[in-house]
This record gives C-alpha cells, structure tokens and sequence, in this order.
C-alpha cells in the first residue's frame, strides 16, 4: 500500500508550499467554473465564455505593464469586454457569434501589442507564455485570499439569479412574459463569466481557463438533467481532473524527454477532455441500445459494449 | 519598405487576403466563427510540435488543423458544435503548451507563431501558400451552390437531397486549409479576424454573396497592405494593425449603413422622381 501511495505522490508532494496553494487554489476555481459553466452550456454560450477568457489577455499584459498583480488584469478586462460584447451583440445567436469574435480579435490585437510592449519594456520574453498558459505552481499564497472572496462573491449572486437565470436560459419568450428582464439578466451573466474566467485564467491561464467552464460542465450535462445536480457534479469533476493534473505534474519531473516537469494546464486540460470522452460515449451507447432495445435488435450494439465498462 | 527582403511579406499577405474572406464569408453566413477562431488556434499546437521533431511548420499546421476541424464535425451533435469546438480547441492548445516546454524554442519565436510575423516568410514558403489557397479557392468554387444553399436554407437543402452533414464536413476541411495557408503570416491568434472582419463588414453594404466575396477581398487586401505598411514604419507587431483595420472598417461600415437607411427613410417621406443613387 505504502508502496503504491509513494508511486502516485512523489516524496515531498504534501509538503510543498506550491503544491499546497495549488491544490487549494486549484479546487477553489473548479467549484466556480463548474457551477457558471453549467449554465454557460444551457445558454449555448461557450464562445462567449472562451472569449470572455482569451481576453483576459489584454487585462493580464497590461496590469504586467502597469506592476499590478494579474488577477486585477484578467477581471477589469473582463467586465470591460462584458459590456463591449451587449453593446456590440445582438439578441440574433448568428449576430451574437460574429459579435463576440470581433470583439475578441481586436481585444487580441490590442494584447499582441502591450505583450510587445512587456517585452521590451523587462526584456524578460516569458511573460507571454506565462500570461497564456498559466501555471498553477506560480500561484503566489498571497492572492489566494482574494481568489477565495471573489469566488464567494460569485457563488452568492449565481445563487441570488439562479430560478430566473435557468428560465431565460431555457425560454428567453416565456422569461419575458414573467416579467424578467431578459437583456439585463444576460448581461449580469456575462459578468458572472467574466468573473469566473479571471479566477480561472490565474490558474490555468487566459486561452486554457475554458477547459475548466466548459469541460466539467459539459461532461456533468451529459451524466445529469438536473442542472442543480450538474452542477454539483460538475465541481466534482473540476476538483478531481485539476487535483490529478497537480500530481501527474508534480511526477512529471522525473518523466522524458527534459526531466524539468510537465506544464500543469497540460494535464488539468487532457483530465478533462478524457473524461468527457467517455462520458459522451457511454451516453451514445446507452442511446444507442435504448434503440435497439426498441427494433429489437440487440446485435449491433454487441461489439462496443464493452468499451462503455471502462 | 519595398526592398528584397519584404518582397515575400507583401506576396504571401497578398494570397493570404484574397484566401480568408472568401472562406470567412461563408464562416459568417454559418454563424461558425467559434470554429474559425478554434482552428487556427488548434495549428498552433501542430506548428509547435513540427518544430520540436523538425519538420516544416506548414506539415504540423496542415495535420494539426485537418485534425481538430474533422474531429470537431464527428463530436458535433446535429450541427450544434460549440462544446466541442471549445473542449478540442483547449486540448489542442494543451497540446501546445506541453510541445513548448519540451522545446528549446526562444519565447519571440514562439510569439510570432501566435500573433503573426510576416517578415519571417521565405521564398520556398511562398509556393505551398500558393499553392494551398489556390486549392482551397477552387474547394469553395466547386461547392459554391451546395454550401450556400445549406448554409442559407438548410431545410430546403436536405429536401433537394444535399446531404447537411457532408456539406458541413468539407466545409471543415476547407476551414482547415485556408488555416494552414494563412497562420504562418498573421498568427494563429489573430488569423480568423480577417476571416470574419472583412466579411462582416461587406455584408453591411451588400446582400449579393458574389458582390460580398468581391468587396470582402477588397477590404481584406486594403487591411493587410495597410498594416504591412504601418508595421515597417512604427515596427509595433503586425497583428495588432490586422485586428485593428479589420475593426474600423467593420465600424465604417455600419456607419455607412446606417447613413444608408437613414437617408432611404428620408426619401421614402418624401418621394422623388429619378434613379436610386444607392
């Protein structure tokens, strides 16, 4: 037994300073992220979500600029974009796409340029690869704090908006007829994802922090109708694939072909792709022999019912 | 500004300009910019990875966006594609964060990869740009008919027997090309907003999907030599004038229309004989 826990966490796992604010920190962002991506994915707005994190870039590279710390970046950004995408978007889904990429392009642009700018100004050049991809392990314990407050605070008001947030969500038509401001309501959640992507986005980084909204979500989506239980399960899942992807990391640093570790957001990223797999293909299955269940032909479903075990 | 060494930017930016709009055109009549944003963004991870084993860049960029945009159409379920679009985008880019810690690649290289860095086109590089869109030109031009109709009417399409899915598939595929064709130029961040700027823009001013494509590559040309232009002379990084042009002229040109309507209102009160100065 001993043996096998040493396999799995290498020695020194639990008594890392790093390791600890990762998991920590870690966790926090999968709770968020799991509950607002649940209803990101009722709403069909992963786009908007991913955007809303890629462009923390432009938040993150110029609070580098200014010497503030990230996280102050990432979420100013995001609430500036939030309001740029209403007043930009229109109610149309095919409008709201192109919207939302013209929005992000030029916000990309923009972050090309005080990246450029970083560059220079510290001649230090990796400061784009961390502002990107992130890592977990560079977590400074000081912003944790903060990081647990604003998670709280958004926690709070998806709870507050929770009954008309799911109605609109599922028929903007009859959320209107109750009386719901269906437009305010929206733009509110835009701020909720803008939020929830600058918690993610000092985790995992700004183009990675829609693995942890989407991902988790999706795969509880597929496990569960209920969307308070996906949500549930949807936190579960984040903590679980972010954790794992913290210890593969941590064993990482033994692995080829450089022998100095694995980044981290690898990981977390392909926990969670994997799992969504094999949740999207157990539910193919079970669709799919629910059929044959129904023309009486068991035999075709035969050969893959075994892949649906694992 | 035109000496030997930009000679090669201007070409391939030329090709580049003329390849994006007119797959960008049919991206905004889908409604599939999440797509066009996720695979330029999924050849990155290939980009990085072709030079870890050293292969040609254009190789990885090629299998690396062919990849993601099949596997986004066979994931999808009816159409409906974005969660998937965005789970493959992030495992791609995943993917490329692990090919870079593995390489000793410098960070500036590893930038222009992402936001775009024409003067780094070489010669030789400039036939398979050329010869990518040449091919990824005559893909569109054979499934004009099919892909506008499923595009604009998919109802009426799969009535006419033209199989939605098929269509959607290609479709992918031709994504991918231009992909390949224009990420070595203007980054793989930054490729898809000439795919939907230009576009966008040309359909504020006209409904006619040649007259679109027409005016889209116009507005794509005007952007990119523009930026060119402003990049030699202020020597800030590219992308950011692409993105920055590719916005004002979609800006513009919702004034226009805005000008044109309003002025159309004001006629119609009170009418005039003689011919439309539209």
């Amino acid at each position: 037994m001993g043996g096998v826990v040493n396999a799995v966490f290498a020695p020194g796992f639990f008594h890392s300073d790093p390791v600890r604010t990762a998991l920590i920190a870690g966790a926090i962002v999968a709770l968020v992220s799991g509950a607002v991506g649940v209803i990101t994915v009722l709403r069909g707005q992963s786009f908007a979500g991913h955007a809303l994190s890629a462009l923390g870039t432009l938040g993150g590279s110029a609070a580098f600029l200014v010497g503030v710390s990230p996280l102050w970046g990432f979420l100013t950004s995001g609430v500036v974009v939030a309001g740029a995408m209403e007043a930009v978007g229109t109610q149309r889904r095919r409008g709201r796409d192109v919207a939302t990429g013209l929005v992000l392009s030029t916000a990309l642009g923009l972050s090309a340029l005080l990246l450029y700018f970083d560059t220079i100004a510290n001649s230090t050049t990796g400061v784009t690869i961390t502002i990107l991809f992130g890592s977990l392990f560079a977590i400074s314990g000081i912003t944790v704090p903060a990081m647990i407050l604003l998670s709280l605070v958004c926690l709070a008001v998806l709870a507050l908006l929770y009954r008309p947030l799911l109605l609109s969500s599922v028929s903007a038509e009859l959320a209107a007829a109750r009386g719901i401001p269906v437009r305010a309501l929206g733009l509110a959640f835009l701020l909720l994802m803008a939020l929830s992507a600058a918690l993610s986005s000092v985790a995992v980084g700004t183009i990675l922090s829609t693995a942890l909204l989407i991902g988790p979500a999706a795969t509880a989506l597929r496990l569960t109708r209920r969307p308070a239980m996906a949500m549930a399960v949807a936190g579960a899942i984040g903590v679980i694939s972010t954790w794992a992807g913290i210890v593969l990391a941590y064993d990482s640093y033994h692995w080829a072909p450089a022998g100095k570790g694995w980044p981290v957001s690898f990981f977390v990223v392909a926990v969670i792709f994997t799992l969504y797999l094999v949740a999207d293909l157990g539910t193919r299955l079970q669709a799919a022999r629910a059929r044959d269940r129904r023309t009486g032909s068991p035999a075709a479903a035969q050969p893959l019912a075994t892949v649906r075990s694992s | 500004m035109f000496a030997d060494y930009m000679v090669n930017a201007w070409d391939v930016a030329t090709i580049v300009a003329i390849v994006a709009p007119v797959v960008g055109f049919f991206v905004v009549l889908r409604g599939s910019a999440f797509v066009a944003h996720a695979v330029p963004e999924a050849a990155f991870a290939g980009a990085a990875g072709a030079s870890l084993i050293g292969l040609n860049t254009v190789v990885g960029l090629g299998v690396f966006s062919l990849g993601a945009s099949l596997s986004i159409g066979l994931l999808g379920r009816r159409g409906r594609h974005d969660v998937v679009t965005a789970l493959a985008l992030v495992l791609m880019l995943g993917m490329g964060s692990l090919f870079l810690s593995w390489s000793t690649e410098y960070a500036p290289e590893i930038y222009s990869l992402l936001f775009g860095e024409v003067l780094g086109v070489s010669s030789n590089e400039i036939g398979i740009t050329a010869l990518l869109g040449a091919l990824c030109l005559a893909a569109v031009a054979a499934l004009y008919r099919p892909l506008l109709l499923t595009s604009v009417v998919p109802e009426i399409a799969a009535a006419r027997g033209i199989r939605n899915h098929r269509i959607d598939m290609a479709f992918l595929a031709i994504v991918a090309l231009a992909t390949t064709t224009a990420v070595p130029v203007v980054g793989a961040l930054l490729m898809f907003s000439l795919m939907i700027g230009p576009p966008a823009a040309a359909r504020c001013i006209t409904d006619e999907p040649l007259r679109t494509m027409a005016l889209s590559v116009g507005i794509a040309l005007a952007t990119v030599w523009a930026s060119i232009a402003a990049a030699y002379q202020t020597d800030w990084p590219i992308g950011f004038f692409v993105t920055a042009f590719a916005f004002v002229g979609y800006a513009l040109a919702h004034v226009l229309r805005w000008a044109r309507e309003g002025y159309a209102r004001i006629r119609a009160r009170k009418p005039l004989p003689g011919g439309s100065a539209a």
